[in-house]
């Protein structure tokens, strides 16, 4: 029975890590790409961590495990979000497709702005 | 079938396969951005790598290495974008 919940675990967490690599060199644009790699990878670490504290079942384990799963929910956002913004601010072009830019439509930013970036269809300042 | 070799038949090689996905990234991403997101996402396959070898080899001591790497990997990151915002747009 336990053994189960391990192998589901173990092969639920490697199934999101890959999905994260795939989604890392399949996505056209930067930012889908930080989105697919900091959510997949958060919850693949998850579920493996949780096999692995499965699988020893000992309180030293069972601590390091519950400190590194939820010092990676706290980080993962927070390091994508970080770079997002510092890809944005440093020029990184959308998608050609994206039909939202509210960081640049909102104006707020738009000094920093310089003028090779192409224009989208809803930067303009209000 | 233990463990051990659903571990190093099954999990170890799709872990790795990811691994190498990313490193194609690392390698051909157009922008230093892309590049940083790639590097932060093989960490968190270290971790992982680290994590199940563990249990494949029934020798808690990998976690260790696991948490030491979740602590480092955040600090590298937010350097990274650190650097990447002062540099500015035109670097």
């Amino acid at each position: 029975m336990r053994d189960t919940v391990i192998v589901l675990l173990l092969f639920g967490g490697t199934f999101f890590a890959f999905v994260a690599a795939l989604g890392v060199v399949r996505m056209p644009d930067i930012y889908m790409r930080i989105s697919a790699a900091s959510k997949a990878s958060t919850l693949g670490t998850s579920c493996i961590l949780a096999a692995v504290a499965l699988y020893f079942a000992s309180t030293a384990v069972t601590g390091k495990v519950v400190a590194i799963i939820a010092f990676t929910l706290l980080t993962a956002p927070v390091a994508a979000h970080m770079l997002g913004r510092a890809a944005y601010f440093s020029g990184e072009p959308l998608w050609e497709k994206s039909t939202a830019d509210e960081l640049g439509a909102s104006g707020a930013w738009c000094d920093s702005k310089s003028t090779n970036q192409p224009e989208l269809p809803d930067r303009e300042k209000p | 079938m233990t463990l051990a070799t659903y571990i190093s038949w099954c999990i170890l090689p799709l872990l790795g396969t990811g691994m190498l996905l990313t490193f194609i990234r690392v390698l051909r991403g157009p922008s230093l951005p892309d590049r940083v997101v790639a590097l932060d996402l093989m960490a968190t396959f270290i971790i992982a790598t680290s994590a199940v070898y563990s249990i494949a080899s029934n020798q808690p001591s990998y976690l260790d290495a696991a948490v030491v790497l979740a602590l480092i990997t955040f600090l590298g990151t937010v350097a990274f974008a650190y650097y990447l915002h002062k540099r500015g747009r035109n670097a």
